[in-house]
């Protein structure tokens, strides 16, 4: 009988703590289960600073996507981000990738603008119009050294 | 100068005694491996450690959740206001809890209710004659004793840390919205947003090294104490071990915490 | 009583010394046990007879000599090999040591769950067999804290005889007990060896129990095995040793005051 009570109550704290941690990973981490179907698209940025893999991707404001890898092209000096876009978000072929900042000092993530183009991005294919990081110290001396840091 | 002679010996004793014992407590480690790897298995007496440090546990995990909880919205709240960023109170409250403080806290909980229990019970048995008894009748107790508590500390600590989480950010929730007025959206889509996958897993890697050390060191503490210097068999070397274990086991708990968020 | 050969030796140790520290425990020990008798080690605390029986059980690893114990030697045996041998024995401690998160047929039944792959009806059936050899059925379910020191021992007694081992050790069997509880005991451990035919190793220092239960006396003092022989061996001995342990003289008579007063005070 005690050994029962002991088998159901421990059973019981197994199952809670499960459901919490289920709670947290899924509802709060954002891991899904299965992975939201998408394509990756690459671009080229100048500088991307600050930018993480697992950021985050917006257009309009909403997340569409995360950063899946970033890369170093040693032949440019550039920086290449691969970007996973969840599908039936339609990226253009001039549509604008920038690298944005949430506030002031907050994460960076990219900003997907929308092209005027009708053909689409598919898998594998490049942004071409991309904006870089805004270096908030840059912006601060530009504007008290007047231009003397022009780039 | 003999004073001198004599600090420095003492150092050197306890140099020795502290690396005696991380060597035991490591092999206890390597032990409850082999023991592990080598049928036959009883689940039960896992269950039953499980039932006392954890279920057993709840209770005071859920009052110091929601507490810390409390506590952390209130502070970060104060410290939010100034700058006027109250949106960002949710994700304040749930990284400082999920990432930190709540495997730190729920360790150290266990560590006072199941630690210190651990550690006397053991050490009660060795000086009862209860492990030799033991060993005499060709049970390991290895297996018998210590490989239940182990696994029984893997893998409740975990389940405790992730309940604490979830009431502390309730607790949270509680003083932020309901007290302070934060917009509740804001609280819970501010915590969505900042928490990652790699915040939730962090603090579960967390708890699962804090819940076999906590576990472990108690054990070792106990079942070896009539090889320490200080455990003088009796009442007294259980007490000295009990107090021994409570220290250095929230000591590893703290100092492997910083290990872990360093290597990260 | 005497009949028996040297091929039939339950235990047989040779040489045995054990340091601990600076200190000598045990001062080279040759002692032969034989089949099927009560070997009693006899001496004051202090001479090293608890050191003797953790050597055997092979709790303590000994620095040097050899110890055979049913044609294992315990001395530089493996863990497993260790183990093996521990099956056929069963240790009866000073204090019961019964495990005390169980009741009393939990302690007993331990080793037939981790050793057999008996049911619970016959596990059950065995358990109460040996609780009535100890008289101790009507105490199956109680905790170990619920014992008096008389049927903590008997306790032990039946868990140590569960698997019916070959051998079995009974470390100070009547310390601790009143007379008649401590007579009850030594009629128990004499039924054992007749009835069971067990090789039977008892550790003591009361002299009353002794000679109502030895069939051989080992004595021991400050870590030497200083007499062996049987009980008539033991009385007859000449050595004033013994003869101070069986009058139960003061261990020291102070003669020399003067002498004794400088080596309380330090030679002031």
């Amino acid at each position: 009988m005690n050994k029962i009570n002991v088998q159901l109550i421990t059973g019981l704290f197994v199952m809670l703590g499960i459901a919490a941690f289920t709670y947290q990973a899924v509802t709060i981490g954002g891991a899904s289960i299965r992975e939201v179907p998408g394509y990756t698209l690459t671009a080229r940025f100048d500088s991307i600073s600050g930018l993480r893999k697992g950021g985050i991707i917006e257009a309009a404001g909403v997340r569409v996507g995360t950063i899946s890898s970033i890369k170093f092209d040693p032949d440019n000096y550039k920086a290449i981000v691969n970007l996973r876009i969840n599908d039936g978000v339609p990226v253009q072929q001039d549509a604008i990738a920038s690298v944005r900042t949430q506030g002031i000092i907050g994460e960076k993530y990219i900003k997907l603008s929308a092209g005027g183009f009708p053909d689409l991005l598919t898998e594998g294919m490049e942004i071409h119009e991309t904006e870089s990081a805004v270096s908030l110290e840059e912006l601060v001396s530009k504007y008290i050294f007047d231009g003397g840091t022009k780039k | 100068m003999s004073s001198l002679a004599k600090n420095i010996e003492n150092l050197g004793a306890f140099c020795l005694n502290a690396l005696e014992q991380t060597g035991r407590t490591f092999n206890m480690l390597l032990q409850v491996i082999w023991e592990l790897l080598h049928p036959p298995y009883r689940f039960y007496p896992i269950v039953r450690q499980m039932y006392f440090i954890g279920a057993r546990s709840l209770t005071l995990i859920i009052v110091s959740g929601i507490t810390i909880g409390m506590v952390l919205g209130l502070q970060f709240y104060n410290i939010l206001q100034r700058f006027g960023s109250v949106e960002l109170l949710g994700a304040g409250v749930a990284l400082g809890v999920i990432r930190e403080l709540g495997p730190v806290m729920t360790a150290l909980m266990v560590v006072g209710r199941a630690g210190s229990s651990i550690t006397a019970e053991l050490g009660i048995m060795r000086i009862t004659e209860q492990v030799d008894a033991l060993e005499c009748m060709a049970i390991s107790p290895d297996k018998f004793l210590i490989a239940p508590k182990v696994i029984a500390g893997l893998l409740s600590v975990p389940l405790l840390t992730m309940v604490f989480d979830f009431v502390a950010l309730f607790g949270g929730y509680f003083v932020g919205v309901k007290m302070f007025g934060v917009a509740e959206g804001s609280y819970w889509n501010g915590m969505i947003d900042a928490v990652e996958w790699q915040d939730v897993r962090l603090g579960l890697e967390k708890s699962i090294v804090f819940g076999v050390l906590v576990t472990l060191i108690c054990c070792s503490r106990g079942f070896y104490m009539h090889l320490t210097k200080a455990g003088s068999q009796g009442a007294e070397g259980v007490s000295s071990a009990t107090t021994d274990a409570v220290v250095l086991s929230s000591i590893a708990v703290l100092f492997s915490d910083f290990l872990i968020g360093a290597l990260a | 009583m005497s009949g028996n050969t040297t091929t039939d030796k339950a235990i047989t140790i040779r040489n045995l010394v054990v340091d601990y520290g600076p200190r000598r425990i045990l001062n080279g020990i040759n002692l032969e046990i034989p089949n099927g008798q009560i070997m009693v080690i006899m001496g004051q605390s202090g001479a090293g007879k608890s050191t003797l029986l953790r050597c055997i059980l092979g709790l303590k690893k000994p620095t040097s000599g050899s110890i055979h114990m049913l044609g294992t030697d315990i001395a530089t045996a493996s863990r497993t090999d260790i183990y093996k041998a521990r099956k056929q024995i069963g240790v009866a401690f000073q204090g019961g040591a019964l495990f005390s998160s169980m009741t009393v047929a939990e302690n007993i039944q331990l080793a037939l769950h981790e050793h057999t792959n008996l049911d619970e009806k016959t596990i059950q059936i065995m358990t109460r067999i040996k609780l009535d050899m100890v008289n101790m059925l009507e105490a199956e379910n109680l905790m170990p804290s619920e014992l008096s020191g008389g049927m903590a021992k008997r306790a032990a007694l039946a868990r140590a005889i569960i698997m019916d081992p070959k051998l079995l050790f009974f470390d100070e069997p009547s310390s601790g007990l009143d007379p008649s509880t401590a007579a009850e005991l030594d009629q128990l451990i004499l039924t054992l060896k007749k009835g069971m035919g067990m090789t039977i190793v008892v550790v003591t220092h009361e002299l009353d129990s002794i000679f109502k239960i030895a069939d051989h006396i080992a004595v021991m003092k400050d870590g030497n095995l200083i007499e062996t022989g049987t009980p008539q061996q033991i009385i007859a001995s000449t050595n004033p040793e013994i003869q101070g342990m069986l009058n139960r003289k003061p261990r020291e008579t102070i003669v020399d005051t003067d002498a004794h007063l400088r080596r309380l005070t330090g030679g002031f």
